[in-house]
């Protein structure tokens, strides 16, 4: 995805036990910050089709 | 590779004289210049209908996807690796295959020697290291590796990895190549650039998907495009559908791509939908070390755990 364009901290991929709350915690604080330090999305978003 | 033809089908003759196989694989003169085809051979009769060029660039393995009969099938270096995947895969049982190598020095690119040439391309001919262009008002000389398949030019497996005879002896094989140049040109650029990039390289697609229909690889009963419940994604060619087919199809290949080439040279508007697969290649090789179809005995890298793994991306 990267070597596509999407920007390297918008797409994030962990792996947390249901027993790890804290973890989960983290890593959701830590991708939120990341993204919306990046801002809306403007790559692979699809306009919807337009009807005449 | 001259001269292949005639043991080719001394060889055909005498697997179907002896009833070894129900069929032979390999390749007939198509109707225009550079277009090989595939054929199907199951009769003696049918033998001197196979030839052997450097226009043989169609991946036969393709072929063989849950073939029931014993066959004879013609396998460069690319079409072995594929045979192993295909093997590895439950795709054919080994002993239905009877698999004759062929040492390959390259195929030639007909966009290439298109794109060289003023005019209609009447006839091509070769000779081991030339190969003659013919248009209405002139005649032109190639040497072959200048209009060689980009792949052919990466390529480091010329020779069968798995055969049960050979059509002659192994060539020699390329070595010392950088085989990633231009992934790695890509990966350096700023991620915008890399957008527009693809954005560029994937606008002509027509979604025809010739790219899926030649790749040995692609042979789900229904691909993930074709699905219409649930819909994966949209049909058409809005450019976002475009690049999720694009870069899907090449995701489904990882670890199993052999760079053969035959989806660039199926593709009728030229994309070179090879950047995609050969970045995961180049993945494959860097994180597990592995090549696809390379041998029977060892599991795609993406089908066991190993303890050296890597697992940085998980945070």
């Amino acid at each position: 995805m990267e070597m596509m364009g999407i920007e390297r901290d918008r797409l994030h991929m962990s792996w947390v036990s249901s027993a790890e709350a804290t973890k989960f915690i983290d890593v959701v604080t830590q991708v939120t910050e990341a993204v919306r330090a990046l801002g809306p999305n403007t790559r692979f978003v699809k306009q919807q089709a337009k009807v005449a | 590779m001259l001269g292949y033809t005639e043991k080719m089908r001394g060889i055909a003759s005498r697997l179907l004289k002896d009833c070894s196989v129900e069929m032979v694989i390999g390749f007939r003169k198509g109707s225009m210049p550079m277009m090989n085809e595939p054929c199907f051979v199951t009769t003696i009769e049918d033998v001197p209908s196979l030839i052997w060029d450097s226009n043989c660039g169609i991946n036969l393995a393709n072929y063989l996807t849950n073939r029931k009969e014993k066959i004879a099938v013609f396998a460069k270096g690319c079409d072995s690796r594929n045979i192993v995947n295909h093997i590895i895969e439950n795709k054919i049982k080994r002993d239905q295959v009877h698999i004759v190598g062929v040492p390959c020095t390259g195929m030639i690119d007909k966009r290439k020697i298109a794109g060289m040439v003023k005019g209609e391309i009447l006839e091509v001919s070769e000779t081991d290291d030339t190969i003659k262009v013919k248009t209405a008002d002139s005649e032109t000389l190639f040497e072959k590796t200048e209009v060689l398949q980009q792949n052919c030019t990466l390529c480091i497996h010329r020779n069968p990895v798995i055969h049960d005879e050979m059509v002659a002896d192994p060539v020699e094989e390329q070595t010392s190549l950088d085989r990633y140049a231009d992934i790695q040109k890509i990966e350096e650029m700023e991620s915008e650039d890399k957008w527009q990039f693809f954005e560029d390289l994937l606008s002509p697609c027509i979604r025809c998907y010739a790219c899926r229909n030649a790749c040995p690889l692609c042979y789900c009963p229904t691909c993930f495009v074709d699905e219409s419940k649930p819909q994966w994604m949209g049909k058409g060619q809005d450019p976002i559908d475009v690049r999720t087919f694009h870069f899907l199809r090449a995701y489904h290949c990882a670890g199993r791509c052999t760079d053969c080439g035959a989806c660039e040279r199926a593709c009728p508007v030229g994309i070179n939908m090879r950047l995609l697969t050969r970045k995961l290649e180049k993945d494959c090789q860097e994180q597990f070390g592995w090549e696809a179809g390379l041998s029977l005995d060892q599991r795609p890298a993406l089908d066991v755990y190993q303890t050296n793994d890597p697992g940085t991306f998980i945070k």
